[in-house]
Parts: structure tokens; sequence; C-alpha cells
């Protein structure tokens, strides 16, 4: 039998268990290791060296003194902190700590220190990066490198370092090295370890990557289309709504200037994902990306629901996911048309006015050609919710409300020649396609007016090219 | 060197530039492939390029994607490398 014990000398629980240490040394072999002075315990004659932490890393210590019982080789049990019982139970030394306190809490260890594990799992290989590494000159701005190197969307980036791509690789459980699938346009596989370093690139924190990686997963769904929403002429792009417990746990913003700049989380995983496509898949402005205008949700298009008022039904539940399940939904969407009604106080004339406003998306005279999103504000929802409107009865009278006669929609109807086909004149043309409309709850309180986000005119194929959700992991 | 590195955000490979096939100087006994891509009117557009071809005396097949929203099938693709000479690609709108 013989025992190990790792200490540091800045840690009063360490100076005080000094004297039992010596007293251990008596009866047993006693190997001693020093975290940040090796002539610590100077009464002992000092401890091994392990400012480097090595010892302390692969031993997984996480307190100081951390104290060891090994028996051929191999460790049998461990007491951390000064616990008298404790101690006595391990070494079997009934008269060990005598005039001591019974308890006093140990330290932190340095090797469990902030941001510590992962530069260690570095250093001793418990993690290796596959990616190619990209030396900068001293002279050099890592900055102004991914600009030469074409990796950025025209803002700056935060440089993946190692150091860096090992905290993002903290947020998930998955391995490194597992694909998670082919990225359009050029359809290469792309690693976590990958999707690691883009997420680090973009500004994410480690808590987000959950978040990245059901979004790129949902992106590659094939109802999904990505490689066609990449290579639209219309203005759209992928668009996140994040539902669930995550959005409050990250620090996403559903409030005020939801749409808008501002918060971490909102802007860094929706330009994470951008930044996948644009890195991995190659895809980019004026080559495969084709658009005409594009639109400024193209850097970053991410944001929560407003799930605060239990008497909404949160937008994944409505889709079929569990109460309380986290979610990514992915929507094809461009950008944000405001939509005024400071008139409206009753919950039929709101339907019937946000619906006119709705039927603006991509043309006033076209039908089932792309989707939307209508964000609802506090401010209107009060409206509904004052009439005791919940998700189920607003979605029905907008439904309702957005059913128009053919024969003014169809083409040269009045006097336009854009339009639906001229056999639909004697029908009630819906505006869209059943689940093409989300009603999505955010913004700040205010403003008695909506948001519209208007959708890829691919939906009119809405068989082939569908609004997808994704349950984020770990 | 500062030792300052970071690591390569991109699929790291290397696009192999193929140069194009020259175009056909004669096209008597070529067979002409007519690709839709499924986007409104595309069928419309090739069939007025397939009537001007036929009246030439030109071979042609048709082809189409499923969908204008995603790529060609490796199978639709692969059909066409084996059988034509020359492509035409229909857009539409």
């Amino acid at each position: 039998m013989e025992f190990l014990a790792v200490l540091k000398r800045d840690c009063e629980t360490c100076q005080l268990v000094e004297p039992v240490l010596a007293e251990l040394r008596d009866e047993f072999p006693l190997t001693l290791y020093s975290q940040d002075d090796p002539t610590f315990p100077k009464g002992l004659g000092g401890a091994l060296d392990d400012t480097s932490l090595e010892k302390s890393w692969r031993l997984g210590v996480d307190t100081v003194p951390t104290l060891v019982r090994i028996e051929n080789g191999q460790e049998i049990s461990r007491t951390q902190g000064w616990d008298c019982a404790e101690w006595v139970r391990v070494t079997g030394i009934k008269t060990l700590g005598e005039g001591l306190p019974a308890f006093q809490p140990g330290c932190g260890s340095i090797s469990v220190e902030p941001g510590m594990p992962e530069r260690l799992a570095l250093k001793f290989g418990a993690l290796t990066l596959e990616s190619r590494v990209i030396e900068v000159d001293e002279m050099d701005d890592p900055a102004e490198i991914a600009y030469d190197q074409g990796w950025t969307d025209g803002l700056p980036i935060i440089p993946p370092t190692d150091l860096r791509i090992a905290r993002m690789l903290t947020g998930t459980t998955r391995d490194p090295g597992e694909i998670l699938g082919a990225i359009p346009p050029n359809l290469i596989d792309c690693t976590i370890e990958k999707a690691a370093v883009n997420a680090v690139m973009a500004g994410c924190r480690p808590e987000y990557f959950p978040v990245v990686l059901a979004t790129v997963e949902a992106a590659l769904k094939p109802e999904f289309s990505m490689h066609g929403l990449l290579a639209t002429l219309w203005f759209s792009g992928p668009v996140v709504i994040v539902n669930g417990p995550i959005t409050k746990r990250i620090g996403m913003n559903w409030g005020g200037n939801v749409l808008g700049q501002g918060n971490r989380a909102n802007a860094t995983i929706g330009r994470a994902l951008q930044l996948i496509i644009r890195n991995v898949g190659g895809g980019r402005p004026r080559e495969i990306d084709r658009s005409v205008f594009g639109n400024p949700g193209k850097y970053t298009f991410c944001f929560p629901e407003d799930e605060t008022d239990a008497d909404w039904t949160p937008l994944n539940v409505a889709r079929g996911h569990a109460p309380g399940t986290s979610t990514v939904t992915l929507f094809h969407g461009d950008g944000v048309q405001g939509l005024a009604d400071q008139k409206s106080r009753d919950a039929e004339s709101l339907a019937r006015s946000l619906a006119m406003g709705l039927c603006a998306v991509c043309h006033p005279k076209l039908a089932q050609w792309s989707n939307a999103i209508l964000v609802l504000s506090p401010d209107h929802y009060n409206i509904f919710k004052n009439h005791g409107w919940g998700r189920a009865k607003i979605e029905a009278a907008l439904w309702e409300a957005l059913k128009r006669p053919g024969r003014d929609l169809i083409t040269d109807a009045q006097g336009i020649g854009v339009g639906i086909d001229p056999s639909r004149a004697n029908e009630m043309v819906d505006k869209f396609h059943p689940g093409g409309l989300l009603v999505v709850r955010a913004g700040g309180p205010g403003g008695l007016f909506s948001a519209v986000i208007g959708g890829w005119t691919a939906h009119r194929k809405h068989e082939e090219v569908q609004i997808v959700s994704k349950e984020i992991g770990t | 060197m500062s030792g300052y590195t970071m690591r390569d955000p991109t699929a790291e490979t290397a696009a192999v530039r193929r140069n194009r096939i020259p175009p056909k100087a004669v096209l008597a006994n070529a067979t002409i492939g007519l690709l839709s891509i499924s986007k409104e009117r595309s069928e419309e557009f090739l069939d007025t390029v397939e009537a001007q071809l036929t009246k030439r005396g030109l071979k042609i097949l048709r082809y189409a994607k499923p969908t204008h929203t995603k790529p060609a099938p490796e199978s639709v693709i692969q059909d066409i490398v084996e059988h034509c000479d020359v492509i035409v690609e229909g857009l539409a709108d």
C-alpha cells in the first residue's frame, strides 16, 4: 500500500494537513506533488514538481489537497480537502490528525481553473485537432489573414485558435470526429470539429454550440433544400427560430429589438450556420449563391420565441414537439416588413388587418407562392389575448382572412400582368399552402405593430421545399 | 514565427480545374440532350428548341430534373454523359 497527495502551497488546508502527511509518511510510502511550489511542504522536504499540472490533470484532481490510496499500482480510494474521518477511512490510521479541526474544505485545483482543462487536454494529447494548422507570423494580424483566405462574411471573425476550438468542443458531448452531414453546395462532410472552428469564428460561446449543431443538421434535411436556398436568385436565406428552455439558459433575446442587433447568442448562432455553408460547403455570394439582392439576414438571422406567456402555445409545440423541448425551426426567409395597426381593438379586426399585410408577401397577386412568418408583438398579442384568443384561434382567423377571390388575382386582372392561373378565377384562393404561415411571438412592448418575414418563392413547390424543425441535443 | 496558430475552417479540398470539352465544330450526327430544370415554362422553351433542332435532322434526347429546387440526381447526369454529345440546360420564368 502506498499513498499519493496533490497539494499547493497557496492553500491553507494543504498547509493544515502538513503534520498529517508527516504522520502518514512514517507509516507508508507517500509521494507528494505540488502544483505551485515544489519546495512546499518545507517540513517534508518539498514535493515533486507538478507546476505543469500533468499529474493533477491525469489524476482528475479538482480539489487540493487530494489524497489517493494505491495498491498494486491501482487507485483504491481517495479523499479531498480535510475531513478527518475520511482521511482515517482512506489510510486506516485511527489516530490520524489528532488536534486538528474535524473538517476544513480544500481549495480549487489549478488544473480546473477556467479554461485550464481544455489547455491541458490539448497539451497532454487528450484532444487532437485534425484541421490544418495556419501559422500566423508575428508581423501579421490573424483577422486580416482570415479576410485574405476568404473565410469571412465581410465582418471580422474571432481567430480560431486551438484553445478556443477546444473550449467550443466542451459545449457538446459529441465526438469531434463525428460527421454532421454533407454541406452544400460542394457536399463536403462536416465534422463536429469543423463546425466548432466556424462557431468560434462566428463568435459563439460553447453553450451555444448544441444549438449550432442542431441548426446545421436541420439545414441538411433534404426537404429543407439548403442547396437550392443558397443558389436561388431570390432574397432568402435560412432563418432560425429557437424554442424551449435553452433560449433562457444561453441568454437569447426575444424582447425589444429581437430581430435586430445586440444579443450575442441571437447574432452568432445564425452567423455560424452561414460561415459553415461558406467555408465547408463552399457556398459564396456571386458564385453558387446567385441572389439578385440577398438580404441583411444572410449575415445572421436567428431569434427565439417569447414563451413567457403560459397561455401561448410555442411554435415548436404547435409543430408537434413535446412541451419543454428545445428545438430549432428553420425557415427560408427574406427581410423584415413592418405592419402597423394602431386602431384595431378587437381580435377580428386585427386578424383581418394582419392578413391584409400578409397578402403582400412575394406579390399581392400571387398565392401559394411563398410562405411567411408573422412575428406577433406583445401589444398586438394582448388584443387577441384579451378576447380569449390563443394560437389556434389566431391562425384560423388569419387563414380565413387570407382567402381572396381568384378573379382579383388571375393574370392580367386589375391591369397587372403578374397573377395566378386564369383557371382559378372562380375559386376562393388561399394565400399560403397549409403550414406555410408561422406565427411567432416576439418583440418588445410599446408598439401596436407586428413584423412579416416573407419566404422563398420555391415554397410554391411545397412538397419539395419545407420548413423543418430539429430537437437540440447535447 | 510568433507561435500563433489558427485552424483552417474550410473543407481543405483543392478544386481540380477541368477544362471544358471544346464545343463540337460540326453538329451533324451529334446527339443533343435537352435538360429541363423543371421551373415554370422550362418545357415550353425546350419544346421550341427541340423543334428547331429536329428540323436540322439532329437526334434529341429529353431530360428533366425532378425539381429546380435541388441539384440534378446523379442518375440523370450519368445518363446525359453516356448518351449525349451536347447538352442544353433550360431555365425559364
